[in-house]
Protein backbone atom coordinates (compact mmCIF):
# COMPACT_ATOMS: atom_id res chain seq x y z
CA UNK A 1 0.00 0.00 0.00
CA UNK A 2 0.97 3.42 -0.66
CA UNK A 3 2.52 4.98 2.28
CA UNK A 4 2.08 8.76 3.22
CA UNK A 5 4.91 11.11 2.55
CA UNK A 6 3.55 14.68 3.40
CA UNK A 7 2.08 15.57 7.09
CA UNK A 8 -0.16 18.99 6.94
CA UNK A 9 -0.62 20.04 10.37
CA UNK A 10 -2.64 22.94 11.06
CA UNK A 11 -1.21 24.22 14.57
CA UNK A 12 -4.66 26.62 15.13
CA UNK A 13 -7.59 27.84 13.50
CA UNK A 14 -6.65 31.48 15.03
CA UNK A 15 -5.20 34.04 12.70
CA UNK A 16 -5.13 37.86 12.67
CA UNK A 17 -6.45 38.02 9.06
CA UNK A 18 -9.80 38.11 7.36
CA UNK A 19 -9.02 36.44 3.59
CA UNK A 20 -12.61 35.80 1.80
CA UNK A 21 -10.58 33.27 0.22
CA UNK A 22 -9.27 31.41 3.04
CA UNK A 23 -10.31 27.38 2.89
CA UNK A 24 -10.39 27.22 6.51
CA UNK A 25 -13.34 25.85 7.52
CA UNK A 26 -16.45 28.18 8.82
CA UNK A 27 -17.03 26.28 11.53
CA UNK A 28 -15.29 23.69 14.00
CA UNK A 29 -16.04 21.54 17.09
CA UNK A 30 -15.80 22.72 20.46
CA UNK A 31 -12.07 21.07 21.54
CA UNK A 32 -8.48 22.12 22.97
CA UNK A 33 -5.78 22.44 20.13
CA UNK A 34 -3.27 19.73 20.72
CA UNK A 35 -0.73 20.47 22.99
CA UNK A 36 3.17 21.02 21.89
CA UNK A 37 3.56 16.95 23.58
CA UNK A 38 1.02 15.22 21.89
CA UNK A 39 2.28 17.09 18.55
CA UNK A 40 5.74 15.60 19.25
CA UNK A 41 3.75 12.21 19.67
CA UNK A 42 1.86 12.58 16.13
CA UNK A 43 4.75 13.94 14.73
CA UNK A 44 7.25 10.25 15.63
CA UNK A 45 4.19 8.44 14.47
CA UNK A 46 4.22 9.95 11.00
CA UNK A 47 7.96 9.43 10.76
CA UNK A 48 7.16 5.44 11.49
CA UNK A 49 4.74 5.68 8.84
CA UNK A 50 7.24 7.15 6.57
CA UNK A 51 6.33 11.02 6.59
CA UNK A 52 9.22 13.02 5.00
CA UNK A 53 7.97 16.33 5.05
CA UNK A 54 5.57 18.41 7.47
CA UNK A 55 4.22 21.52 6.41
CA UNK A 56 2.71 23.78 9.40
CA UNK A 57 0.24 25.72 8.78
CA UNK A 58 -3.09 27.07 10.24
CA UNK A 59 -4.83 29.41 10.75
CA UNK A 60 -2.12 31.08 11.57
CA UNK A 61 1.15 29.15 12.69
CA UNK A 62 2.97 31.79 14.24
CA UNK A 63 -0.11 32.25 17.07
CA UNK A 64 1.33 29.19 18.39
CA UNK A 65 4.15 30.20 20.60
CA UNK A 66 5.50 26.67 21.11
CA UNK A 67 6.14 26.88 17.31
CA UNK A 68 10.38 26.81 17.71
CA UNK A 69 10.55 24.04 19.96
CA UNK A 70 8.18 22.32 17.06
CA UNK A 71 10.21 22.95 14.39
CA UNK A 72 13.08 21.58 16.07
CA UNK A 73 11.77 18.45 17.13
CA UNK A 74 10.53 17.99 13.79
CA UNK A 75 14.36 18.72 12.06
CA UNK A 76 14.85 16.08 14.39
CA UNK A 77 13.04 13.46 13.71
CA UNK A 78 14.42 13.96 10.72
CA UNK A 79 11.31 16.28 8.74
CA UNK A 80 11.91 18.43 5.96
CA UNK A 81 9.81 21.28 7.41
CA UNK A 82 8.28 24.39 6.03
CA UNK A 83 6.37 27.42 7.57
CA UNK A 84 2.70 28.17 5.78
CA UNK A 85 2.17 31.55 7.65
CA UNK A 86 0.87 34.86 6.45
CA UNK A 87 3.63 36.17 7.82
CA UNK A 88 2.00 38.21 10.69
CA UNK A 89 3.77 37.89 13.67
CA UNK A 90 7.56 37.04 11.40
CA UNK A 91 9.80 39.61 12.82
CA UNK A 92 13.79 39.33 12.36
CA UNK A 93 13.86 37.41 15.93
CA UNK A 94 11.69 35.07 15.24
CA UNK A 95 12.49 33.82 11.53
CA UNK A 96 15.84 33.28 13.36
CA UNK A 97 14.97 31.58 15.95
CA UNK A 98 13.03 29.29 13.34
CA UNK A 99 15.73 29.30 11.05
CA UNK A 100 18.23 28.21 14.01
CA UNK A 101 15.92 25.35 15.44
CA UNK A 102 16.45 23.95 11.93
CA UNK A 103 12.90 25.45 9.24
CA UNK A 104 13.84 24.31 6.04
CA UNK A 105 11.19 26.99 4.07
CA UNK A 106 9.17 29.51 4.48
CA UNK A 107 5.88 29.54 2.26
CA UNK A 108 4.89 33.18 2.93
CA UNK A 109 1.11 34.84 1.33
CA UNK A 110 0.87 37.91 -0.08
CA UNK A 111 -2.67 39.22 -0.98
CA UNK A 112 -1.57 41.43 -3.74
CA UNK A 113 1.33 43.63 -5.17
CA UNK A 114 -0.91 47.04 -4.15
CA UNK A 115 -1.11 47.51 -0.96
CA UNK A 116 -4.68 49.28 -0.90
CA UNK A 117 -5.87 45.95 -2.12
CA UNK A 118 -3.58 43.64 -0.33
CA UNK A 119 -4.65 44.93 2.68
CA UNK A 120 -8.92 45.45 2.07
CA UNK A 121 -8.44 41.70 1.51
CA UNK A 122 -6.14 40.59 4.11
CA UNK A 123 -8.77 43.23 5.79
CA UNK A 124 -5.63 44.09 7.62
CA UNK A 125 -2.88 46.81 7.51
CA UNK A 126 -0.36 44.21 7.04
CA UNK A 127 1.19 44.68 3.41
CA UNK A 128 4.19 46.15 4.92
CA UNK A 129 4.49 43.65 7.38
CA UNK A 130 4.47 40.78 5.22
CA UNK A 131 7.10 42.46 3.07
CA UNK A 132 9.55 43.10 6.24
CA UNK A 133 8.89 39.10 6.85
CA UNK A 134 10.11 38.22 3.54
CA UNK A 135 12.93 40.18 4.12
CA UNK A 136 13.93 38.50 7.12
CA UNK A 137 13.24 35.21 5.67
CA UNK A 138 15.62 36.12 2.42
CA UNK A 139 18.03 37.74 4.65
CA UNK A 140 18.69 34.50 6.99
CA UNK A 141 18.92 33.15 3.48
CA UNK A 142 16.01 30.37 4.57
CA UNK A 143 14.02 29.23 1.14
CA UNK A 144 11.62 31.28 0.34
CA UNK A 145 8.29 30.74 -1.66
CA UNK A 146 5.87 33.88 -2.11
CA UNK A 147 1.79 32.27 -2.44
CA UNK A 148 -0.89 34.64 -3.92
CA UNK A 149 -4.42 33.42 -4.13
CA UNK A 150 -5.55 34.61 -7.43
CA UNK A 151 -9.31 35.69 -7.45
CA UNK A 152 -10.97 38.51 -10.10
CA UNK A 153 -9.51 41.14 -7.53
CA UNK A 154 -5.49 40.80 -8.52
CA UNK A 155 -6.24 38.37 -11.38
CA UNK A 156 -5.03 41.42 -13.01
CA UNK A 157 -1.82 42.32 -11.36
CA UNK A 158 0.42 39.12 -12.07
CA UNK A 159 3.43 40.77 -13.77
CA UNK A 160 3.99 43.44 -10.64
CA UNK A 161 2.99 40.48 -8.34
CA UNK A 162 6.00 38.50 -10.06
CA UNK A 163 7.94 41.61 -9.87
CA UNK A 164 7.64 41.85 -6.22
CA UNK A 165 8.34 38.17 -5.71
CA UNK A 166 11.55 39.04 -7.45
CA UNK A 167 12.38 42.00 -5.64
CA UNK A 168 11.86 40.25 -1.94
CA UNK A 169 14.70 37.88 -3.23
CA UNK A 170 12.03 35.03 -3.46
CA UNK A 171 13.10 31.30 -4.44
CA UNK A 172 9.43 30.63 -5.66
CA UNK A 173 6.66 32.07 -6.79
CA UNK A 174 2.85 30.32 -6.76
CA UNK A 175 0.14 32.14 -8.49
CA UNK A 176 -2.26 29.40 -6.62
CA UNK A 177 -5.95 30.36 -8.10
CA UNK A 178 -9.05 30.17 -5.40
CA UNK A 179 -10.34 26.76 -4.49
CA UNK A 180 -13.71 27.18 -3.51
CA UNK A 181 -13.37 25.72 0.12
CA UNK A 182 -14.40 27.36 3.79
CA UNK A 183 -14.72 30.83 3.27
CA UNK A 184 -13.99 31.06 -0.26
CA UNK A 185 -17.29 29.07 -1.28
CA UNK A 186 -18.95 31.16 0.78
CA UNK A 187 -17.67 34.30 -1.24
CA UNK A 188 -17.44 32.10 -4.39
CA UNK A 189 -19.39 34.63 -6.25
CA UNK A 190 -17.21 37.88 -5.41
CA UNK A 191 -13.88 35.65 -6.20
CA UNK A 192 -14.94 34.10 -9.33
CA UNK A 193 -13.25 35.40 -11.87
CA UNK A 194 -13.84 35.60 -16.05
CA UNK A 195 -12.44 33.51 -18.45
CA UNK A 196 -11.19 36.20 -20.16
CA UNK A 197 -9.37 36.88 -17.03
CA UNK A 198 -8.13 33.69 -16.82
CA UNK A 199 -6.85 33.51 -20.47
CA UNK A 200 -5.04 37.04 -19.54
CA UNK A 201 -3.44 35.58 -16.47
CA UNK A 202 -2.37 32.75 -18.20
CA UNK A 203 -0.57 34.96 -21.13
CA UNK A 204 0.74 37.04 -17.82
CA UNK A 205 2.17 34.21 -16.45
CA UNK A 206 4.23 33.00 -19.45
CA UNK A 207 5.69 36.67 -19.77
CA UNK A 208 6.25 36.86 -15.76
CA UNK A 209 8.36 33.58 -16.58
CA UNK A 210 10.30 34.86 -19.63
CA UNK A 211 11.07 38.18 -17.58
CA UNK A 212 12.29 36.32 -14.33
CA UNK A 213 13.65 32.72 -15.83
CA UNK A 214 16.74 33.08 -14.04
CA UNK A 215 16.26 33.66 -10.52
CA UNK A 216 12.56 32.79 -9.78
CA UNK A 217 10.87 29.83 -10.49
CA UNK A 218 6.60 30.08 -10.99
CA UNK A 219 4.11 27.59 -10.40
CA UNK A 220 1.01 28.15 -11.21
CA UNK A 221 -2.41 26.30 -10.05
CA UNK A 222 -5.05 26.33 -12.49
CA UNK A 223 -8.65 27.58 -12.28
CA UNK A 224 -10.26 24.16 -11.82
CA UNK A 225 -13.88 25.61 -12.65
CA UNK A 226 -12.33 26.63 -16.30
CA UNK A 227 -10.39 23.11 -17.47
CA UNK A 228 -11.78 20.15 -19.00
CA UNK A 229 -10.48 17.89 -16.35
CA UNK A 230 -10.19 18.36 -12.66
CA UNK A 231 -7.29 18.45 -10.40
CA UNK A 232 -5.42 15.49 -9.03
CA UNK A 233 -6.67 16.54 -5.25
CA UNK A 234 -4.39 15.58 -3.16
CA UNK A 235 -2.18 13.12 -5.06
CA UNK A 236 -5.43 11.13 -4.38
CA UNK A 237 -7.52 10.51 -1.14
CA UNK A 238 -5.39 8.67 1.86
CA UNK A 239 -2.27 8.06 -0.90
CA UNK A 240 -0.05 10.71 0.04
CA UNK A 241 -0.94 13.25 2.84
CA UNK A 242 -2.38 13.10 6.66
CA UNK A 243 -3.85 16.36 7.72
CA UNK A 244 -3.95 17.26 11.05
CA UNK A 245 -6.71 20.01 12.50
CA UNK A 246 -5.72 22.03 15.23
CA UNK A 247 -7.88 19.56 17.71
CA UNK A 248 -6.40 16.31 16.73
CA UNK A 249 -8.87 14.99 14.39
CA UNK A 250 -7.11 13.37 11.26
CA UNK A 251 -8.02 14.01 8.04
CA UNK A 252 -7.19 13.18 4.25
CA UNK A 253 -7.65 16.85 2.76
CA UNK A 254 -8.21 20.53 5.32
CA UNK A 255 -11.62 20.75 4.05
CA UNK A 256 -12.67 16.98 4.46
CA UNK A 257 -14.11 17.38 8.05
CA UNK A 258 -17.66 18.59 6.01
CA UNK A 259 -18.30 15.22 4.69
CA UNK A 260 -21.09 13.38 6.59
CA UNK A 261 -20.47 10.59 7.88
CA UNK A 262 -17.04 10.07 7.63
CA UNK A 263 -16.54 8.88 10.85
CA UNK A 264 -13.47 11.52 11.86
CA UNK A 265 -11.18 9.95 14.13
CA UNK A 266 -8.91 11.62 16.52
CA UNK A 267 -5.08 11.64 17.35
CA UNK A 268 -5.88 11.88 21.01
CA UNK A 269 -8.05 8.62 20.59
CA UNK A 270 -6.22 6.07 18.36
CA UNK A 271 -2.34 5.36 16.52
CA UNK A 272 -2.15 7.62 13.53
CA UNK A 273 -0.75 4.29 11.88
CA UNK A 274 -3.99 2.63 12.97
CA UNK A 275 -5.60 6.01 11.65
CA UNK A 276 -3.60 5.82 8.40
CA UNK A 277 -4.65 1.96 7.41
CA UNK A 278 -8.02 1.49 8.92
CA UNK A 279 -9.57 4.23 9.91
CA UNK A 280 -13.16 4.87 7.59
CA UNK A 281 -11.84 8.18 6.74
CA UNK A 282 -8.75 7.74 5.02
CA UNK A 283 -10.59 4.11 3.45
CA UNK A 284 -13.40 5.49 2.16
CA UNK A 285 -12.15 6.95 -1.02
CA UNK A 286 -9.18 5.28 -1.57
CA UNK A 287 -7.88 3.42 -4.68
CA UNK A 288 -10.63 3.14 -7.55
CA UNK A 289 -13.47 1.03 -5.93
CA UNK A 290 -15.73 3.56 -4.26
CA UNK A 291 -15.96 4.96 -8.19
CA UNK A 292 -19.04 4.72 -9.99
CA UNK A 293 -19.26 6.21 -13.64
CA UNK A 294 -18.09 8.46 -15.69
CA UNK A 295 -15.21 7.59 -14.05
CA UNK A 296 -15.15 3.88 -13.11
CA UNK A 297 -14.60 3.08 -17.07
CA UNK A 298 -12.15 6.50 -17.05
CA UNK A 299 -8.63 5.93 -18.59
CA UNK A 300 -8.04 9.36 -16.66
CA UNK A 301 -8.90 8.04 -13.34
CA UNK A 302 -5.41 7.35 -12.35
CA UNK A 303 -4.26 10.72 -12.98
CA UNK A 304 -6.89 12.54 -11.31
CA UNK A 305 -8.23 10.28 -9.08
CA UNK A 306 -11.80 11.38 -9.79
CA UNK A 307 -10.84 14.61 -8.54
CA UNK A 308 -11.66 16.50 -5.21
CA UNK A 309 -14.21 14.66 -3.43
CA UNK A 310 -15.17 17.77 -0.88
CA UNK A 311 -15.91 19.47 -4.09
CA UNK A 312 -18.21 16.82 -5.18
CA UNK A 313 -19.68 17.21 -1.76
CA UNK A 314 -20.46 20.89 -1.63
CA UNK A 315 -21.77 20.82 -4.64
CA UNK A 316 -23.79 17.62 -5.31
CA UNK A 317 -24.29 16.43 -1.78
CA UNK A 318 -22.59 13.36 -2.31
CA UNK A 319 -19.15 13.16 -2.27
CA UNK A 320 -18.65 9.71 -4.01
CA UNK A 321 -20.01 11.26 -7.33
CA UNK A 322 -17.11 13.01 -10.29
CA UNK A 323 -15.50 16.38 -9.42
CA UNK A 324 -18.61 18.51 -11.31
CA UNK A 325 -15.55 20.85 -12.03
CA UNK A 326 -15.12 17.72 -15.10
CA UNK A 327 -16.82 17.81 -18.25
CA UNK A 328 -17.72 14.23 -18.19
CA UNK A 329 -19.31 14.61 -14.77
CA UNK A 330 -23.47 14.66 -15.33
CA UNK A 331 -22.99 17.37 -12.57
CA UNK A 332 -20.94 20.04 -14.93
CA UNK A 333 -23.93 21.81 -15.11
CA UNK A 334 -23.50 22.77 -11.26
CA UNK A 335 -19.97 24.60 -12.40
CA UNK A 336 -21.52 26.11 -15.11
CA UNK A 337 -24.01 27.83 -13.12
CA UNK A 338 -21.75 28.85 -10.95
CA UNK A 339 -19.57 30.60 -13.62
CA UNK A 340 -22.65 32.98 -14.69
CA UNK A 341 -22.23 34.73 -11.58
CA UNK A 342 -18.19 35.47 -12.18
CA UNK A 343 -17.22 38.84 -13.33
CA UNK A 344 -14.56 41.30 -13.27
CA UNK A 345 -16.38 43.82 -10.70
CA UNK A 346 -15.76 44.06 -7.12
CA UNK A 347 -18.54 42.98 -4.69
CA UNK A 348 -19.06 42.54 -1.18
CA UNK A 349 -17.60 39.87 0.80
CA UNK A 350 -17.51 38.29 4.25
CA UNK A 351 -14.30 38.90 5.91
CA UNK A 352 -13.37 35.54 7.29
CA UNK A 353 -13.78 35.52 11.07
CA UNK A 354 -11.98 32.47 13.49
CA UNK A 355 -14.29 30.04 13.23
CA UNK A 356 -17.01 29.29 15.22
CA UNK A 357 -17.91 26.44 17.65
CA UNK A 358 -20.42 24.26 16.12
CA UNK B 1 14.47 21.78 -23.17
CA UNK B 2 17.76 20.72 -22.08
CA UNK B 3 19.76 22.86 -19.44
CA UNK B 4 23.67 23.62 -20.54
CA UNK B 5 26.15 22.39 -18.60
CA UNK B 6 29.69 22.27 -19.03
CA UNK B 7 32.53 20.06 -17.12
CA UNK B 8 33.86 23.11 -15.63
CA UNK B 9 30.54 23.96 -13.88
CA UNK B 10 30.14 23.31 -9.96
CA UNK B 11 27.08 21.91 -9.47
CA UNK B 12 25.49 22.09 -6.07
CA UNK B 13 22.02 21.66 -4.81
CA UNK B 14 19.26 24.07 -5.19
CA UNK B 15 18.88 26.27 -2.29
CA UNK B 16 15.98 24.63 0.22
CA UNK B 17 16.42 21.08 -1.88
CA UNK B 18 18.27 18.43 0.88
CA UNK B 19 19.58 14.79 0.24
CA UNK B 20 18.33 12.45 3.13
CA UNK B 21 17.98 9.16 4.02
CA UNK B 22 14.33 7.31 3.75
CA UNK B 23 13.60 6.24 6.71
CA UNK B 24 11.50 3.04 5.61
CA UNK B 25 13.62 2.03 2.66
CA UNK B 26 16.78 3.34 3.55
CA UNK B 27 17.42 5.14 0.01
CA UNK B 28 18.67 8.44 -0.65
CA UNK B 29 15.45 10.83 -0.97
CA UNK B 30 16.04 14.70 -1.97
CA UNK B 31 13.56 16.83 -0.34
CA UNK B 32 12.23 20.23 -1.22
CA UNK B 33 9.41 22.61 -0.99
CA UNK B 34 7.01 21.26 -3.41
CA UNK B 35 7.56 17.08 -2.84
CA UNK B 36 10.00 14.54 -2.62
CA UNK B 37 12.37 12.25 -5.02
CA UNK B 38 13.77 9.34 -4.78
CA UNK B 39 17.04 8.88 -6.20
CA UNK B 40 18.50 5.21 -7.29
CA UNK B 41 21.68 4.33 -6.22
CA UNK B 42 23.87 5.49 -8.55
CA UNK B 43 22.30 9.03 -8.73
CA UNK B 44 22.29 9.00 -5.21
CA UNK B 45 26.23 8.58 -5.29
CA UNK B 46 26.24 11.55 -8.12
CA UNK B 47 24.56 13.41 -5.86
CA UNK B 48 26.53 13.03 -3.03
CA UNK B 49 29.16 14.73 -4.42
CA UNK B 50 27.26 17.60 -5.79
CA UNK B 51 28.84 20.05 -2.92
CA UNK B 52 29.59 23.53 -5.02
CA UNK B 53 33.43 22.87 -5.18
CA UNK B 54 33.70 20.20 -7.20
CA UNK B 55 33.72 20.34 -10.87
CA UNK B 56 31.20 18.07 -13.25
CA UNK B 57 34.67 16.65 -14.34
CA UNK B 58 35.73 15.99 -10.66
CA UNK B 59 32.21 14.34 -10.31
CA UNK B 60 32.47 11.96 -12.88
CA UNK B 61 36.00 10.78 -11.35
CA UNK B 62 34.89 10.36 -7.86
CA UNK B 63 31.60 8.63 -9.19
CA UNK B 64 34.46 6.21 -11.28
CA UNK B 65 35.67 5.30 -7.88
CA UNK B 66 33.08 3.92 -6.46
CA UNK B 67 31.24 2.23 -10.14
CA UNK B 68 33.08 0.89 -12.78
CA UNK B 69 32.77 2.44 -16.02
CA UNK B 70 30.95 5.56 -15.58
CA UNK B 71 30.03 7.23 -19.01
CA UNK B 72 30.35 11.13 -18.38
CA UNK B 73 27.20 11.01 -20.61
CA UNK B 74 25.30 9.76 -18.42
CA UNK B 75 26.42 11.92 -15.41
CA UNK B 76 25.90 14.67 -17.38
CA UNK B 77 22.40 13.61 -18.44
CA UNK B 78 21.68 13.09 -14.64
CA UNK B 79 23.03 16.45 -13.51
CA UNK B 80 20.97 18.14 -15.88
CA UNK B 81 17.53 16.72 -15.69
CA UNK B 82 18.09 17.39 -11.76
CA UNK B 83 18.76 21.17 -13.13
CA UNK B 84 15.44 21.26 -14.87
CA UNK B 85 13.76 20.18 -12.28
CA UNK B 86 15.14 22.92 -10.29
CA UNK B 87 16.75 21.03 -7.60
CA UNK B 88 20.28 21.56 -8.63
CA UNK B 89 22.40 24.49 -9.75
CA UNK B 90 25.33 24.69 -12.52
CA UNK B 91 27.18 27.21 -10.69
CA UNK B 92 28.99 28.37 -14.14
CA UNK B 93 32.80 27.60 -13.74
C1 LIG C 1 -5.11 28.37 4.93
S1 LIG C 1 -3.53 29.16 4.79
C2 LIG C 1 -2.85 28.98 6.42
C3 LIG C 1 -1.47 29.61 6.58
C4 LIG C 1 -1.40 31.12 6.66
N1 LIG C 1 -2.47 31.69 7.42
C5 LIG C 1 -1.36 31.74 5.27
O1 LIG C 1 -2.37 32.29 4.85
O2 LIG C 1 -0.32 31.67 4.63
C6 LIG C 1 -2.55 28.00 3.85
C7 LIG C 1 -2.22 28.42 2.41
O3 LIG C 1 -3.36 28.29 1.62
C8 LIG C 1 -3.55 29.44 0.84
N2 LIG C 1 -5.00 29.52 0.66
C9 LIG C 1 -5.92 29.95 1.53
N3 LIG C 1 -7.16 29.82 1.05
C10 LIG C 1 -7.02 29.27 -0.19
C11 LIG C 1 -7.94 28.89 -1.21
N4 LIG C 1 -9.26 29.02 -1.04
N5 LIG C 1 -7.46 28.36 -2.35
C12 LIG C 1 -6.13 28.19 -2.52
N6 LIG C 1 -5.21 28.52 -1.61
C13 LIG C 1 -5.66 29.06 -0.44
C14 LIG C 1 -2.93 30.54 1.65
O4 LIG C 1 -2.55 31.65 0.85
C15 LIG C 1 -1.73 29.84 2.24
O5 LIG C 1 -0.66 29.82 1.34
S1 LIG D 1 -7.45 34.22 6.70
FE1 LIG D 1 -5.74 34.40 5.25
S2 LIG D 1 -3.96 34.47 6.57
FE2 LIG D 1 -5.63 33.66 7.82
S3 LIG D 1 -5.54 31.42 7.65
FE3 LIG D 1 -6.91 32.12 6.06
S4 LIG D 1 -5.59 32.36 4.27
FE4 LIG D 1 -4.23 32.30 6.04
S1 LIG E 1 -14.70 11.18 -15.53
FE1 LIG E 1 -13.79 11.00 -13.51
S2 LIG E 1 -11.78 10.06 -13.84
FE2 LIG E 1 -12.52 10.79 -15.85
S3 LIG E 1 -11.63 12.83 -16.08
FE3 LIG E 1 -13.66 13.12 -15.14
S4 LIG E 1 -13.31 13.12 -12.93
FE4 LIG E 1 -11.44 12.28 -13.90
Amino acid sequence: MDRPLGLLAELTYKCPLHCPYCSNPLTVPQAAELTLDEWYRVLIEARQLGVLQLHLTGGEPLARPDLTPLVARARDLGFYVSLVTSGVGLDLQRARELASAGLDHVQLSIQDADRISADEVAGARVFNRKLAAARAVTALELPLTVNVVLHRGNIGRIGPIADLAAELGADRLELAHTQYYGWGLLNRSALLPTRDQVATAEQAVARARATHDDTLEILYVVADYYEAYPKPCMHGWGRRHIVIAPDGRALPCPAAAQIAGLGIDNVRERSLSAIWHHSPTFTRFRGYDWMHEPCRSCPLKETDFGGCRCQAFQLTGDAARADPACQLSPDHHLVEAALQVAGPLHQPWHPRSNPSVS
Amino acid sequence: MTAPLSLTDRPQLRRGVRAATDPLSDETVLLFPEGVLILNETAAVVVRQCDGCLSVAEVVQAVGEVYDGVAVEDVMSLLRDLITQNLLVANRG
